[in-house]
């Protein structure tokens, strides 16, 4: 009885969570009356014409291009600046370290609206509205706060007599790091590299009050701002969907053993 | 090429000046002052928390000490980094390098000192046959076995010619006989390097075979200094007396009358006015050290302990009897070839010259 | 005594710059902006310096308390849910079966999927002609259907529904560390004791996770002050303002209309609550962490 119970549960939890989004992305390869029809058609037809029209109609590839430049390099910068913040906040032992910390935490708790403003103002005044640097160096700023604290607890985690022997042998902070740390923590700083590319890749509040040219929008606000007045073209907004998504899907069922310890880990040591 | 020793020329003697160390409010070392000679190997002995591992941390640079000074050889070393002290480490869980091969965890400092490809390879290999692993130069740390990475934490610091040499209990994390092979292996090696050692271990068999000069610390501070034979024929207070030998020292409470004579709780009389003469007070409390090899079998008329044996320990070369001599517990050491059974009573005699003497836990000298 | 110097700045300086200047600058500039009158986009028009006038109408706003309830209803809404969901997910998830791994890897596809994504999705569901919630609802009688974006009623609703979806997951993870923390040799104690599947969690179970609990509503509770790419897409704040949550109608002051003052005044009315819900959140994670620790 227990198991059949179980077996349940496991099935709605899985329902619950792919069903619609099958739902949706099934929507792709309908074609339009099959997508108006009631009773709703479940099997798709598969027909690419959606997909053509998204990306030939609508500019897809070039939203995932800004997409992947601007992950990408939000993830480069942020990754190495959150490892050099997190390995002295592990090793230096500075009295406000623990301070520094919780002020990282409290910053990633507040609503964008406090600071989009401000930040607005600042690029604009830079002239870096609508430039890759500006939304880069505004998504650094919000991906830091969890970086930090994952590296932070991640560098804390490795053995310190390795890196104290390195010392001795004759390497300075920074070739500990290099030679001997780093090598060792590649494992927390892919984990935290996935995090932050897909935190920077889904983020979209910023992405639309900074990016209001078209030729510099992400794929979020593309998909936001979907033309459609009268009738929505649900069939490009599932497809354009689809391919926004599966990079992230892919990644996130490859790597989904470091993610759940990746947000455990941030999550509940801190 | 190894018997060229360290840096040619310089002295490499550690002077340690009044250090002290305190941390979270507590006193971890108070004002230690010391010295190794150049080419010494000295032990720094003492339980777990005596604070024999931050004093080698602290000379190492791998800590800050709260007051004092180090030296090597004339030069002032505390306020420089570890990597410019030219001391090498060797830790007690070995710390290797477990991304690198054995050869690149024994070549390492060298690379980072910019030593030419070829020398770093001659020298590595050498060291390599020296302690046996030149099989091993390819492979990773996790292939290899305990003592093997022992060997290749001792490989990395050798190859180095440092002027100090820090151990921190190597031994601890290996099987007894693979322990003693070691210990022979260290001496053997202070023996042709003849480099400054400087030794942490809580083990005193480990110390007492290595130690040219033995440091015995407890809570911080200095109990005795000198050498091996020294502490142990002459421990200088209570602590050193039970800390060093296997098994521990008999210590017998007692009070001197006004005669010369020491009244033991069991009911013996030692007569030591010829010895101690006026120089301990009347009605003074003593305590008698005596070590159990120093018992022995005599007969019951010239016994000054009479007891059964309680326990019997027989090791096979050597036999610890643990007899209860009314009320009195004692071990003695007996040869093994006189088997003793249980419940059998035991006579046993010490010859005065080798009791030991304490007064409120300092030494009393008998002559 | 003298100590050799560790490059402490050199390692923090790039953060503490991005920091300083892109999280703790923009915060006082955007009170300070708060006692100003200004567009934003027209900069040459000047600002005008109004004191705590943004404040007062702030107060008087209808538009702007009724946000105020609109997100607390929100929060209290799917918080309590998504912490029971997870619950359940983390319960499941903390059994060995065939194919966790796979279930594990399915519940983090909402989180991965990007929320405007999710926010088409519900509207593509929520659809009034031919989506597929009225067709469960209402089978084929299409006289029938519900506008659930269009009606200040469901609307909200509507949202509650696609919040839970996206984010249920995260409150899962959360506790499943929390039970993964938990001994099996307290439950194979009662096992011996022969205790029921609901006493072992009432008893052992749910006293042991209250720390990853309360970790998870805390999270849950700040991270739904948050709520904006799902009113953006869905329904713009409406209908009737029923769905204007605190972020979105603080974008549409500032950025749609270019209102930075009073935008900002609504900025730091939100900072502030979410200040204070951060402050609570780190007093009570210490507690709970000190609690975690004497369990495990």
């Amino acid at each position: 009885m227990r198991r059949i119970a179980f077996a349940g549960a496991v099935v709605a939890i899985g329902a619950f969570t792919l069903l619609p989004f099958l739902w949706f992305v099934s929507a792709s390869w309908k074609s339009a009356t099959e997508i108006n029809s009631i009773p709703p058609v479940l099997w798709p037809s598969f027909h690419w014409d959606h997909y053509r029209a998204a990306i030939a109609e609508h500019g897809l590839l070039h939203y995932i291009a800004n997409s992947v430049i601007v992950a990408t390099a939000t993830t480069l910068l942020s990754i190495a600046i959150a490892a050099l913040a997190g390995f002295a906040l592990a090793r230096f032992r500075l009295p406000w370290g623990r301070f520094y910390l919780m002020l990282l935490l409290a910053l990633s708790m507040f609503p964008q609206i406090a600071i989009a403003g401000p930040i607005w103002r600042l690029l604009n005044f830079l002239g870096w509205l609508n430039s890759y640097q500006g939304i880069v160096a505004a998504y650094i700023a919000l991906s830091l706060p969890f970086a930090v604290w994952i590296l932070a607890t991640f560098f804390q985690e490795l053995p310190y007599d390795i890196e104290e022997a390195a010392l001795i042998d004759g390497c300075s902070r920074w070739q500990a790091l290099r030679l001997v740390v780093l090598p060792l923590a590649a494992p927390g700083l892919f984990t935290a590299a996935i995090l932050v590319f897909i935190h920077a890749w889904n983020e979209f509040f910023f992405a639309l009050i900074i990016l209001t040219y078209p030729a510099r929008q992400t794929l979020p606000v593309g998909i936001a701002l979907f033309p459609g007045e009268y009738t929505m073209p649900w069939g490009e907004i599932a497809a354009a969907s689809t391919i926004a998504t599966l990079p992230l899907v892919a990644l996130t069922l490859i790597f989904q053993r470091r993610i759940v310890q990746g947000l455990s880990a941030g999550a509940v040591k801190g | 090429m190894l018997r060229e020793k360290k840096s040619e020329g310089t002295i490499a003697s550690l002077t340690v000046d009044k250090l002290s160390k305190t941390f979270a409010g507590r006193e971890i070392l108070k004002e230690l002052s010391f010295q190794v000679a150049d080419g010494e190997f000295c032990v720094l002995l003492g339980p777990s928390g005596c604070g024999k591992t931050t004093l080698l941390r602290i000379v190492a640079g791998l800590e800050t000490a709260s007051g004092g000074t180090v030296s090597i050889g004339t030069a002032r070393v505390d306020a420089l980094a570890p990597r410019d002290r030219d001391v090498a480490f060797v830790f007690q869980n070995y710390a290797l390098y477990p991304h690198m091969t054995v050869f690149d965890n024994l070549g390492f400092s060298l690379r980072l000192h910019g030593v030419p490809k070829k020398e770093i390879h001659a020298r590595v290999t050498e060291v390599a046959q020296m302690l046996e692993i030149g099989h091993q130069l390819d492979h990773k740390p996790q292939q290899l076995s305990g003592g093997q990475r022992q060997r290749v934490a001792l490989g990395r610091a050798i190859v180095r010619r440092p002027k100090l040499f820090l151990f921190d209990e190597p031994l601890s994390n290996l099987d007894a006989t693979l322990r003693t092979n070691m210990r022979v292996e260290l001496a053997r090696l202070h023996g042709r390097l003849r480099s400054t050692m400087l030794y942490v271990t809580h083990d005193q068999a480990e110390a007492m075979t290595l130690g040219e000069k033995i440091i015995v610390l407890d809570r911080g501070e200095i109990q005795q200094s000198g050498a091996p034979g020294e502490i142990y024929h002459r421990p200088m207070n209570l602590f050193v007396a039970g800390f060093v030998g296997q098994p521990q020292m008999n210590f017998i409470e007692g009070r001197l009358d006004g005669h010369g004579k020491l009244h033991t709780e069991a009911g013996v009389e030692f007569d030591l006015f010829s010895t101690v003469g006026g120089r301990a007070a009347p009605d003074s409390q003593l305590t008698v050290g005596i070590r159990p090899e120093d018992l022995r079998r005599c007969a019951s008329t010239d016994a000054r302990f009479a007891g059964t044996a309680e326990f019997v320990e027989d090791l096979g070369s050597d036999c610890f009897v643990h007899l209860d001599c009314g009320g009195l517990k004692l071990v003695a050491r007996l040869p093994a070839q006189d088997p003793i059974k249980l419940g059998q009573r035991i006579d046993l005699n010490v010859d005065p010259e080798r009791v030991h003497l304490f007064h409120q836990k300092r030494r009393i000298d008998l002559t | 005594m003298k100590r050799y110097h560790e490059p402490v700045w050199q390692f923090l300086s790039p953060s503490l710059v991005v920091v300083g200047v892109f999280s703790l600058y923009p915060i006082f500039e955007s009170f300070r902006l708060s006692f100003y009158r200004m567009i934003l986009t027209l900069p040459w028009l000047g600002q005008k310096f109004v004191g705590w006038r943004n404040y007062a109408d702030l107060i008087s706003d209808p538009v702007a308390l009724s946000s105020f309830t609109t997100s607390a209803l929100f929060v209290a809404v799917t918080t309590p849910i998504e912490v029971l969901l997870g619950l359940g997910m983390a319960l499941v998830l903390n059994e060995s079966f065939r194919g966790r791994g796979w279930l594990r890897a399915v519940v983090l596809i909402p989180w991965a999927v990007p929320t405007v994504v999710a926010s088409q999705m519900w509207r593509f569901i929520f659809n009034d002609r031919y989506g597929v919630f009225n067709y469960l609802l209402f089978g084929d009688a299409t006289q029938f259907y519900w506008a659930p974006l269009a009606e200040p009623g469901l609307a909200l609703m509507s949202i509650m529904i696609a919040d839970v979806w996206k984010t249920s997951a995260f409150a899962a993870l959360i506790i499943l560390a929390g039970l993964q923390g938990i001994p099996h040799e307290l439950y194979e104690a009662v096992n011996v004791d022969g205790a029921s599947a609901w006493q072992k969690f009432r008893h052992i179970t749910l006293p042991l996770i209250k720390p990853a609990l309360l970790l998870a509503l805390l999270f849950r509770t700040i991270d739904a002050l948050k709520v904006f790419d799902l009113v953006f897409v869905m329904t713009q704040g409406g209908p009737a303002d029923s769905t204007n949550v605190l972020q979105f109608y603080g974008y549409k002051k500032s950025f749609a209309e270019g209102m930075i003052g009073y935008g900002s005044a609504i900025a730091v009315a939100v900072f502030l609550v979410s200040l204070l819900l951060s402050l609570l959140y780190i007093r009570l994670l210490g507690a709970g962490l000190l609690r975690k620790e004497r369990a495990a």
